[in-house]
């Protein structure tokens, strides 16, 4: 026996022996110890798309719950539960267990909406996940894949939720189910053999509920999953990007280790989530199927919309004209098919295909580990802002009904209002987007050249006068800053270098004493207060130059 | 105006109207004799047809009378309900007869005739405030009603009593089945005022309402009359048991409470997206700034 108790290292502790042992037959150690040191940026950024996970995880919790309790069946019974308006009322056994679930089973309403809240959570979060990457240039070589495997889970994510809303076999989601079956039969050619494939024969059938809940609950869930552990392996692989700073390089990674730092953030971070989640499905009521009723073909409501992240496409197919292509032969293509399976195919091909179109056009095929504000890249983000004005536009005109209503509104001005606003707001927020982003630029350049403006107007003495500059390095002969642009943020104000006391501590509240604050910055002596007790004051009272910015010598 | 002005007393002819008058009355020209003989005649001529005129109205309104509303012949009630029929007239003289004609007839570009309209229909429009309408515009708009409940009974049976219609139902209205309510509110329905009767935009400003403050008479009433863009759900089409069935199902889903928390005005989706946006992803980012602040 090589080890003995004395050797140094060996543990002593049970938990230390039980985990040696462990390690002796598993070999896990190292890489472990390699996984709890990767370091996190933390920049808050980072963590959006952990909400995307956490939610995720929620949806698989909840989700298995609900599982229990539901039929996906449309096997044909009487309602006879205990919500009265339906008594007595024919409906497919998904529906009827839709109702159990709500008003019979303990729990069960408040999981069905905690499940509902987080699928709208999920893909608002993998959304706003995707703009972070998009606006800072993350998605830049080496990250396409990464960038690719994210915009499939997207995708993956809608059809998810879809599967999922059309599931209970309600009035709403019978209506949205119709849409979809609407959509497959647009297809030119394979369009009917598509939708036989799917619904095994005409609309609606008894096998789409069937169908619908294998894929809800294991085979897209299946695919994300693994997706998603790929996704998160090439991160580690790779490694994260940073914002340029101080200390941050194309060769390292500033932030927090895994453990524990970035851990307890983590789990904090899940909690919020979770609480969230929680307290919307708990106060506030989502897809209340008992009042929308069952399904039946007959029947359809007013401002029948689908879910937010489907809604853009429902936007879409109003706005377009009805432009049926008749073909001779008797065939048709009808407009359906331009503003859904085109429109969305064209949105998610293009950014799939982004990287790879950024790269051609720049011709920037170089590793980049460092993220670029947005700004510094106007082009790029003008078509971001551009693509979510188109975005917005198709999304509004998805409940363009309701909008109309509500605010009193003729709903053909709301149909035209996206018609032209679809066609001309998207250019104006390229050119408002790019003259933003060259302003800022160029602030972030005057800054550096002539210094943090004080706020300090000084008369010359041949009456001029002259505004104070703080320079933020060192100057040339001209008093002009020599301090190239980093790509990081350039500070503005005289306090973000030091021309007050530094800030006091806490988010809410202040959890330090002001003037302990004070005491301790004195002794330091950082800042304009430091000087503030051996300043020459002037006859007037005003201090005289001590601890004053030092003014550019031209 | 001028009686108690000497100057025109003094000369008839200056043109005043008080002057016109008076010459009429006194003519100036010709012998006094010829001037009586034929103020006598025209007298005579003139009470003769007053006379004749008289009775002849009021036999035609009493055959009339008799011939449309021969229950009222014999009813005790008769004469006050006749008594609100000419109230009714008055408040339709004074607020309707703009738009609607001086015998209901109607008038062109401006409104309809009300002609066998029924009471039903008086009761849903004055009763929802819709008329009387403020503009002329895609639809009138419901608003607190301008006439008092007595007010619209009078309305009513004025109505009613030029050219008959569809008449208010009587008793409790929410005796119908609740499940089949449902169904058929379903399929007649809410393919324009929304699964729960919040309503919904159709096409050029017109809207179907929300059916929130509608009470069982107005619901029952607007079914039975089609106001403004509601097709007429008929006594053929939804029987009148039917028709409670839906008002049952209407006035219960209304009261119930939302099990599953806030409404968000049980809209659906699009409500939900702004919630999960507005709410759900801000109190996140707000999270998640203040983590990213913690580092």
């Amino acid at each position: 026996m090589a080890r003995t108790a004395t050797a140094p290292g060996v543990p002593t502790t049970p938990l230390g022996k039980a985990a040696l042992e462990i390690d002796d037959r598993l070999i896990v150690a190292g890489p472990l110890r390699r996984t709890l040191n990767k370091v996190f940026p933390d920049h808050w950024s980072f963590l959006l798309g952990e909400i995307a996970l956490y939610s995720f995880v929620i949806l698989l919790l909840s989700g298995t719950y609900l599982t229990f309790f539901f039929d996906a069946s449309m096997r044909e019974v009487v309602y006879e539960g205990s919500y009265a308006p339906l008594r007595g009322v024919e409906m497919s056994a998904a529906y009827e267990s839709t109702l159990g679930l709500s008003f019979d089973v303990r729990g069960g309403l408040f999981v069905r909406q905690l499940h509902h809240w987080a699928a709208l959570l999920f893909v608002a979060s993998i959304v706003v996940h995707l703009l972070r990457i998009f606006f800072t240039g993350a998605f830049r070589r080496p990250r396409e894949t990464n960038w690719l495997i994210g915009v499939a889970l997207l995708v993956l994510a809608i059809l998810e939720g879809f599967a999922g809303y059309s599931m209970p076999d309600d009035l709403l989601s019978g209506t949205g189910l119709r849409i979809a079956s609407a959509i497959m039969l647009s297809i030119p050619v394979v369009g009917t053999w598509v939708h036989w494939a799917v619904f095994n024969g005409d609309y609606v059938g008894e096998y789409i509920v069937g169908r619908l809940y294998i894929a809800h609950v294991l085979l897209v869930p299946a695919i994300m999953l693994g997706l998603i552990a790929v996704h998160l392996l090439v991160l580690v692989k790779q490694k994260h990007t940073q914002f340029p700073g101080p200390g941050r390089t194309e060769h390292n990674v500033v932030g927090n280790r895994l453990f524990p730092t970035f851990a307890g953030k983590a789990t904090g971070l899940f909690f919020i989530v979770f609480g969230v989640c929680a307290a919307l499905g708990g106060l506030v009521q989502i897809n209340p199927v008992w009042l929308w009723g069952p399904y039946n073909p007959a029947q359809v409501s007013s401002a029948s919309q689908p879910d937010w992240y489907v809604m853009f496409l429902d936007g879409s197919t109003r706005l377009f004209p009805a432009w049926d292509i008749n073909l001779p032969g008797n065939y048709t293509i009808p407009a359906l098919f331009w503003p859904t399976v085109v429109i969305a195919g064209i949105i998610f091909t293009v950014l799939a295909l982004y990287p790879i179109i950024e790269r051609k056009l720049t011709r920037d095929t170089a590793s980049h580990h460092l993220l670029q504000r947005p700004r510094d890249v106007p082009v790029r983000t003008s078509l971001g802002v551009m693509a979510i004005t188109f975005y917005v536009v198709l999304l509004l005109s998805g409940g363009n009904d309701v909008i109309a209503d509500k605010f009193d509104i003729s709903l053909n001005a709301m149909t035209w209002i996206g018609r032209i606003g679809v066609v001309i707001l998207p250019p104006i927020a390229y050119v408002l987007t790019y003259r933003i982003c060259l302003g800022l630029e160029k602030h972030d350049r005057e800054v550096l050249e002539h210094g943090i403006e004080t706020g300090v107007i000084r008369r010359l003495p041949h009456g001029e006068f002259i505004e104070v500059h703080q320079p933020l390095g060192p100057v040339d002969e001209h008093g002009h800053g020599e301090l190239a642009y980093g790509g990081a943020p350039v500070p503005k104000k005289m306090n973000q270098v030091g021309g007050a006391r530094r800030a006091i501590r806490g988010f809410f509240r202040p959890i330090e004493e002001p003037a302990q604050v004070e005491i301790e910055q004195r002794r330091e002596a950082h800042g304009l207060a430091a000087a503030e007790g051996d300043r020459e004051l002037t006859t007037s009272g005003r201090p005289s130059d001590g601890g004053r910015p030092q003014e550019p010598r031209d | 105006m001028s009686t108690p002005n000497p100057q025109s007393d003094a000369r008839p002819d200056d043109g005043t109207p008080g002057g016109h008058r008076r010459r009429f009355r006194r003519p100036a020209g010709g012998t006094p004799a010829a001037a009586a003989r034929a103020r006598r005649r025209s007298k005579q001529r003139r009470r003769v047809v007053n006379v004749a005129g008289l009775m002849l109205g009021l036999v035609l309104t009493g055959t009339l009378y008799s011939v449309f509303s021969p229950a009222y012949a014999s009813d005790e009630g008769a004469p006050s309900a006749s008594s609100a029929e000419a109230a009714g007239r008055e408040l339709y003289e004074r607020s309707c007869i703009t738009c609607h004609g001086e015998n209901l007839e109607g008038v062109p570009n401006r409104g309809p005739s009300l002609i066998g309209v029924g009471e039903a229909a008086v009761y849903f429009q004055v009763h929802t405030g819709r008329m009387p309408l403020v503009r002329q515009e895609a639809q009138a708009a419901d608003k607190p009603a301008v006439f008092s409940d007595e007010e619209i009974d009078q309305l009513m049976a004025y109505v009613q009593a030029n050219g008959g219609g569809p008449t208010l139902p009587s008793g409790d209205l929410r005796t119908g089945d609740l499940a089949e309510g449902g169904e058929l509110f379903r399929l007649n329905c809410s393919s324009c005022h929304n699964f729960v009767g919040e309503g919904g935009a159709l096409s050029s400003g017109k809207r179907a309402p929300s059916l929130e403050d509608a009470n069982d008479l107005e619901i029952y009433t607007a079914m039975l009359t089609g106001p403004e863009n509601m097709p007429v759900f008929g006594d053929n089409q939804l029987t009148p048991a039917e028709k409670r069935s839906i008002i049952t199902y209407v006035q219960t889903i209304k009261e119930q409470a939302d099990p599953g928390g806030a409404g968000v005005g049980r809209i659906g989706p699009v409500a939900e997206g702004v919630v999960i946006w507005v709410v759900g992803m801000a109190v996140l980012l707000f999270g998640v700034f203040w983590m990213g602040s913690k580092a």
